[in-house]
């Protein structure tokens, strides 16, 4: 009894407090520069237009995918919009943890009228993830600690051209593929190879080559730390980071884009979120072909719509020409390596015990 | 001491003639009543926050009904299968198969299957998916070649035995997989690959990493606890915070700082080269190893040691050691035989306390632990957060829990735990 | 032993002093010779430098100045395991690790005597305080009284030279720490050892010592026999300290060799015995033991008589103990003895009381003497 008078009573004050206040949105991301050069593209512009929505920030995206299947246990999802990368995102979408997109309707068409399917084209890799920016983890060397530059993946694993310490992202995505690729296969054979246990055995031991001079990264802002510290010489590290240490830092640093990593970063919008709908009108919005170009004002990371591209002008506050410093630029991809998320998701068990039981190896 | 004789009349009885026992108990039931009532609230939280938790990854970790869940008719449909015929299953099976996965991609379970049993066999989880998405083109006998001809691992027969093998609602896979150990095709155990055994290694590095960092805080801590016992207390205050100092700084800054003093061109070794100890070729290796770890976790667990060695110590009074040196004992005699065996309440309390939270310890690992310094609990957060396999994290964490209840009863029975004080 | 050890004291302060902030002395100019065989005790309150005395002795504190002998040599560099002198500590200091046998066998041990021997000698100083039988159990399953013994038999089983005691009973209720303060005294007969003792408690001193130094603002006040500072208190504070006293002040008006007339300020003037009392006109301390007071006394018998008005009457059985008022003081307790010869007392009347002079004491100046409420 006393518990229904109490819960109609709530929701009489919720359904009072409703009409007052905004719908806030839970929107989770990676905190940092990333997520202020969302609030600056997406976030200020919606809510200037849209009064009554106001869009909170929460930076725990590192924790998203564990988080979100927490909730989900839990019946009581409290975030409505996150931000994952496309292989946290797929696996999200098999635990059904997310909802799948209907992209031609949902999203708005790009300028001429293109379809947003066909837009983002290849970038759609799930059909709960709606892609955002191209990424990739890259290469910084210190210009002033290496005698001569490197410029190609093999440098990387040549200790005599490059002598000193180098860091690795600790996990085997994308390691293995650049020691295959060092040590001379070709990029259409690198996963045929990897597929069998000799060509495993094959990474590692290229791998081996390095392994005790690499200084080993888990969080994205160590490895240009460990550049700038001369700690290392040359680093692994996303584009962006590299960016910010070479262009706002001034750091003595430079870009080595030989067989770039590339991958994609989007959204996922949780199933059972309680804004849906207007998560959903956010999305469109957020998406569109000039607000995914604008994001590259403030990041040097690549807008994943094709019609975004040609948009992309300045740095909001260096004022240098962006165009050049994105992954995608043709100068920077005339090597790239794609994430092969379905190879990684099938085989990405077995390879982190592989890699985690090489490196305990010491 | 006079014991009770045994021949005291059995009955003895209060004014109003109920048996003296009666009416004992029931005096005491009203007092029992009240104090249960007082710990009731802490019972409750602690049962909510502790002990259900715990129960809740215990069954995790063997907890295992999504296969059989989604695949319901399938595994009823396997039931009469001899998975050492060698034959595929028949096609009733490939037909109950065909109606889970349409089932399955309809309600979205499908690929959390796919997922479950890539722990087990890897390419399961895109089998799974791609299956998922296309099954539902399925729709008439005959199923075997159908599904054969989507993809050609349903052929296979150990992908069968794989899904029967896993359809029971409990399994021990994940233990299997926490101690190196498998399941291979025909179903019995057998070692994990050697390029891929990884868990056994780690726990007993974590041990012996616990042990270490347990016996350099007792190294440490119990001159600097002698020393806050005996000085007077204003000087022993002033210590005290310098030791309590690590709890109020912040986890991350410190072990920031850590990094700015040992790496290679740290604060450390540039003095030393600059000293000329060492050449600027031979920087010492301090961080991102486990050197790293042990420095920085040695740190922040001290106070955990200095607190109930110097809370011990500080009972002791000060008479003990002269009545030792006036007897004739030296003062390193004095000291061992009569001072430390009136500590060994604190130190077993402080190495308990400092073993148990470094066995634990993910955080500072994960920082300047490298590869060499990392831990159990770091993979237990990796399942946890990175791979999503929480079967293999509970796991992981039950046995890191037998591990620490082993110890404590061995701490018992070797110095008991009446003995312990923790301040 | 020195060569001139023979007639030296066994335990000698020369000149002791010592500070702790190096601002006050604690212990000023301390001189004091213990015979060998002798109980001495060191009387004083909290604060008076007694303890201080006995940690430098026992080695635990170092003199600031002069120089400590025992047995003829000094010891003030020798370290404290070396010096052979047993303890007994306030709060009997027993390990609390080790059984009653392993604490005893503890000192043997460390000087490495055989086992058998141990054994024999563990034994024997349990025997002596009774205790056979308790060698298996824990300090913390034992009697107050019966950790006292251990802690004694602890300190005697090496046979030491010298023992000292750290208020070694403070910790007993009354009736029990009589009775240890007897048995003490005669295992002290008994084994004849040498034995410094301190207390506060000043019929713990009479009782147990050949003789007592009473202490006082780090200085020895008076040295003497039990019964000496008794009957014949030396100053104010040792009258005061020891056993109950009544106290009159005045000031010096005649004095004639050892006799000496005092008038009080109400310009009575009393006849007493100069002990340390200045010269006439100054100011002096009156002591008078309660039990020397007579009431009544037969007209002519004593040199002082003067009126008293009765304040208040207590029975104790034995005596009634009478609070009276005369010569300006309230507080003047005088013990009539329950013989039936003298007539009761009744509260308000005014009786006559008198003494002796050789019974009032004339002592140094009040301004030294303390005052115990």
């Amino acid at each position: 009894m006393q518990g229904k008078t109490l819960a109609i009573g709530l929701a009489a004050a919720l359904a009072a407090g409703a009409a007052h206040a905004q719908t806030e949105l839970v929107v989770v991301s990676w905190g940092g520069a990333y997520s202020a050069s969302q609030q600056k593209a997406y976030h200020d512009p919606y809510m200037a237009a849209n009064a009554d929505i106001k869009i909170l920030n929460d930076d725990s995206a590192s924790e998203g995918l564990s988080k979100l299947r927490a909730m989900a246990e839990a019946d009581n999802v409290t975030w409505d919009l996150v931000d994952m990368i496309a292989s946290d995102a797929i696996t999200a979408c098999d635990e059904g943890l997310v909802l799948e997109i209907d992209f031609d309707n949902a999203l708005a068409a790009a300028p001429d009228g293109t379809s947003a399917t066909e837009d983002f084209g290849d970038m759609i890799v799930s059909e709960c993830f709606i892609p955002q920016i191209v990424y990739s983890t890259t290469f910084g060397y210190r210009t002033d600690l290496v005698k001569t530059p490197p410029t190609t993946i093999a440098d990387v694993f040549d200790l005599e051209k490059i002598p000193g310490k180098r860091s690795l992202e600790k996990k085997p995505l994308a390691n293995i593929e650049w020691a295959l690729l060092a040590d001379g296969v070709a990029l259409d054979d690198v996963y045929d190879v990897l597929s069998t246990p000799e060509g495993v055995d094959r990474a590692y031991a290229k791998l081996d080559t390095i392994k005790s001079d690499v200084v080993w990264w888990a969080k994205g802002a160590v490895p240009v730390q460990l550049l700038a510290d001369g700690e290392v010489v040359i680093a692994s590290a996303y584009n962006g980071r590299l960016f910010s240490g070479i262009e706002e830092e001034k750091q003595p640093i430079a870009m080595m884009w030989d067989w770039q990593w590339f991958d994609l970063d989007g959204w996922v919008v949780p199933k059972g979120g309680k804004n849906v709908d207007a998560v959903m009108k956010f999305l469109r919005f957020a998406t569109d072909t000039q607000r995914l170009a604008d994001q590259a004002k403030f990041i040097s990371y690549g807008p994943a719509r094709m019609s975004s591209a040609p948009l992309v002008g300045k740095h909001a506050t260096l004022g240098i020409e962006m165009g050049p410093h994105m992954p995608t630029a043709p100068a920077n991809a005339t090597t790239m390596l794609p994430n092969n998320i379905e190879w990684w998701a099938d085989h990405g068990d077995e390879m982190n015990e592989r890699f985690n039981a090489w490196l305990a190896r010491g | 001491m006079s014991a009770v004789s045994p021949d005291t009349p059995a009955m003895l009885t209060t004014a109003d003639g109920a048996p003296l026992k009666v009416s004992f108990d029931r005096a005491l039931r009203r007092s029992r009543l009240k104090a249960l009532a007082l710990v009731l609230p802490l019972f409750a939280f602690l049962l909510i926050t502790f002990l259900v938790p715990i129960g809740d990854m215990l069954l995790r970790s063997v907890e295992n009904q999504l296969v059989g869940n989604v695949l319901h008719r399938t595994v009823k449909a396997l039931d009469h299968w001899d998975q050492g015929s060698g034959e595929l299953p028949d096609e009733e099976a490939f037909a109950a198969l065909v109606a889970d996965f349409q089932e399955g991609r309809e309600n979205r379970t499908i690929g959390r299957v796919g997922v479950r049993l890539n722990y087990e066999s890897g390419g399961m989880s895109s089998l799974f998916r791609k299956t998922g998405r296309r099954a539902k083109r399925i729709t008439e006998a005959p199923f075997r070649e159908a599904m054969i001809k989507l993809d050609k691992r349903w052929g296979n027969l150990d992908v069968w035995r794989l899904i029967k093998r896993e359809s029971d609602a409990y399994t021990a896979s994940y233990y299997l997989s926490a101690v190196d150990m498998r399941f291979i095709a025909d179903g019995s155990i057998a070692r994990q690959d050697e390029n891929r055994q990884i868990y056994v290694r780690l726990f007993g590095r974590t041990l012996w990493l616990s042990l270490v960092i347990t016996v350099l805080c007792l190294l440490l801590g119990y001159p600097i606890s002698y020393l806050m016992a005996t000085l007077p207390v204003r000087t022993s205050n002033l210590l005290m915070i310098m030791v309590l100092l690590p709890f109020w700084t912040s986890l991350l800054v410190r072990t920031t700082c850590w990094i700015a003093l040992l790496q290679q061109q740290g604060v450390i070794n540039d003095l030393l080269v600059w000293v000329g100890i060492i050449g600027e070729d031979n920087r010492l290796a301090m961080i991102h190893n486990r050197t790293g770890t042990i420095i920085a976790m040695t740190h922040i667990l001290l106070p955990f040691m200095v607190l109930p060695l110097y809370s011990v110590m500080k009972t002791i009074p000060p008479s003990y050691l002269r009545a030792a040196r006036s007897l004739g004992a030296n003062p390193f005699t004095a000291f061992v035989r009569v001072y430390m065996p009136n500590t060994v309440a604190g130190v077993g309390a402080g190495s308990i306390l400092v073993f148990i939270i470094a066995i634990g310890y993910y955080i500072t690992p994960a920082l300047v632990g490298g590869t060499s310094g990392t831990l159990i609990s770091n993979f237990i957060a990796h399942h946890m957060q990175v791979s999503l396999n929480w079967g293999l994290a509970a796991a992981l964490g039950a046995l890191l829990l037998a591990a620490v209840l082993a110890l404590y009863v061995l701490y018992d029975k070797i110095v008991g735990i009446d003995n312990m004080k923790l301040g | 032993m020195t060569a001139a050890g023979g007639s030296e004291a066994f335990v000698r302060f020369a000149d002791v002093q010592k500070s702790y902030d190096g601002e006050t002395l604690v212990v000023k100019s301390l001189n004091l010779d213990i015979e060998r065989g002798e109980f001495l005790t060191m009387l004083g309150p909290s604060g008076s430098g007694k303890t201080t005395c006995l940690m430098m002795l026992a080695g635990f504190e170092t003199a600031t100045f002069g120089e400590i002998f025992l047995d003829g040599r000094p010891i003030n560099n020798v370290a404290p395991h070396r010096r052979d002198i047993g303890m007994v500590f306030q709060n009997y200091a027993l390990f609390p690790h080790m059984t009653v046998h392993e604490n005893l066998a503890f000192p043997l041990e460390v000087r490495k005597l055989g086992k058998a021997e141990v054994e024999e000698r563990v034994a024997r100083a349990l025997d002596m305080v009774e205790l056979a039988g308790f060698g298996g159990r824990r300090p913390a399953q034992l009697s107050g009284g019966q950790q006292q013994r251990v802690a004694v038999a602890r300190a005697l089983v090496f046979e030491p030279k010298l023992v000292l005691m750290d208020e070694p009973l403070g910790a007993l209720d009354k009736q029990l720490r009589e009775q240890m303060q007897f048995e003490i005294r005669h295992i002290h007969e008994r084994l004849g050892v040498t034995v410094v003792y301190v207390t506060h408690d000043q019929s713990e001193a009479l009782t147990m010592s050949n003789r007592i130094a009473v202490f006082n603002d780090g200085v020895i006040q008076q040295l003497s026999t039990p019964e000496g500072l008794y009957e014949r208190p030396e100053n104010a504070f040792v009258a005061q300290f020891i056993g109950e006293n009544n106290r009159l002040v005045g000031a010096v008006s005649e004095r004639h060799g050892d006799t000496c007339a005092v008038t009080t300020v109400e310009g009575e003037v009393v006849k007493a015995l100069a002990v340390s009392c200045g010269t006439t006109g100054e100011p002096t301390t009156l002591s008078l033991r309660p039990e020397r007071v007579t009431v009544a006394p037969e007209p002519g018998s004593c040199p002082n008589v003067f009126d008293a008005v009765v304040e208040e009457l207590i029975y104790l059985g034995d005596h009634v103990r009478s609070r009276l008022r005369l010569l300006g003081n309230d507080e003047f307790i005088v013990k009539v003895p329950n013989s039936g010869l003298i007539r009761p007392m009744r509260v308000g009347e005014t009786v006559q009381v008198g003494w002796s002079a050789e019974d009032c004491r004339a002592l140094d100046s009040p301004s030294t003497a303390p005052v115990f409420d």
